[in-house]
């Protein structure tokens, strides 16, 4: 507050001409001469002129070109965005595809593994009934055998019992009479 | 062994009993030997076994023959064996019974019993067997109890067969 005081007083002063020791006179200690103010104006319009002349365009281009690439590296991002957004999806997709793949590959693997159990059952069923009737067909086979080997054996045996039947049953005259039966049976064959 | 190799032997023995004077004799043991030869599996076995050397081989054969047949028949068997031709033994015998046969005109008749013949009956049977077959043969008997009873006689390609053991056979075939 006391500062704006002092401005405002040394505003408000009156001016008093001051020649310094080279016996120059200014009249404001704060404002320069009436000349000096042209002329310096002048040459501040000419200079701005100059710079929206000369250096207008330029700073014209360099922001445009700044403008443009920044609008690039925003579009870029747009895109990375976009980019990211729809790899997100996909990825997404991709999830949710590999757990409808999953899910599709269990679903197919109990199939499978149902089909083949039931399979397993019905070929086990059939062998079982294979091994069933080929063990019948054996024991039949083996039961033939046996009666056979059997019967064979009564024969065999039939066959010793008769053979020794006989030959006990042939004694010495029998066996001289069978002898002389031959021979008189040959003889009179001619 | 080959039928010109059995032939050869069946000569060589032919040959050696006419030379020595004995082959009727000689032949008969020969045949009967070959009958005893072929119904045993030991006697069988023993003579045609390689392991056994021919000096054993041979022994075998003089303990079996010595004392029972004539030298001649020992030292051709014991030679036949000998020389590892054991396995032939029969057919050499049975081809030089033939050889032999040939010699006389006679045709060999072999004739199965179950019980030895007596030297009348053997001639009845030949005369008879002569008589049947139109030929003179030469009888060889050889005692094979599993004819039972009967009698079994061969001559050349005929059979006449009045055994029991036949007539038993066909009975239990029939049954």
């Amino acid at each position: 507050m006391n500062l704006l005081f002092t401005v405002a007083r040394l505003i408000g002063e009156k001016e008093v001409p001051h020649t310094d020791s080279e016996g120059i006179v200014t009249h404001s200690p704060w404002l320069p001469e009436q000349a000096e103010l042209i002329y310096g104006t002048f040459a501040s319009l000419l200079i701005f002129f100059l710079l929206v002349k000369f250096a207008g365009p330029p700073a014209k281009k360099a922001m445009a070109a700044r403008t443009e690439r920044i609008q690039k590296e925003l579009d870029s991002a747009s895109d990375d965005k976009s980019g990211a957004a729809l790899e997100a999806a996909d990825i997404r997709q991709a999830k949710g595809d590999i757990g409808a793949e999953r899910e599709r590959l269990m679903a197919d693997a109990a199939a499978q593994a149902a089909a083949l159990l039931a399979d397993g059952r019905v070929r086990l069923d059939a062998e079982m009934v294979e091994l069933l009737a080929r063990a019948d067909a054996d024991i039949a086979t083996a039961k033939g055998r046996s009666i056979d080997e059997l019967r064979s054996e009564i024969s065999r045996l039939s066959s010793t019992a008769a053979d020794r039947a006989v030959s006990e049953s042939i004694d010495a005259a029998t066996q001289q009479d069978l002898i002389e039966s031959f021979i008189q049976k040959v003889g009179a064959s001619a | 062994m080959s039928d010109q190799r059995i032939e050869g032997y069946a000569r060589a023995l032919f040959e050696i009993a006419r030379a020595e004077g004995s082959l009727d004799e000689v032949e008969d043991e020969l045949f009967r030997f070959a009958r005893s030869y072929e119904s045993s599996d030991a006697l069988r076995n023993a003579l045609t076994d390689d392991m056994i050397p021919a000096a054993k081989r041979q022994a075998i054969v003089e303990d079996l023959l010595g004392g029972k047949a004539t030298s001649t028949t020992t030292q051709l068997v014991s030679m036949v064996v000998g020389s590892g031709r054991g396995r032939d033994l029969p057919a050499i015998i049975d081809q030089l019974v033939l050889r032999a046969s040939s010699a006389k005109n006679l045709e060999v008749a072999e004739v199965r019993s179950a019980v030895a013949l007596t030297a009348d009956q053997q001639d009845r049977l030949a005369a008879a067997l002569a008589n049947a077959t139109g030929k003179q043969v030469n009888l060889k008997v050889v005692v094979d109890p599993s004819v039972l009873g009967g009698i079994v006689a061969t001559v050349g390609d005929t059979v006449i067969d009045g055994s029991v053991r036949t007539r038993l056979d066909q009975l239990k075939a029939r049954l």
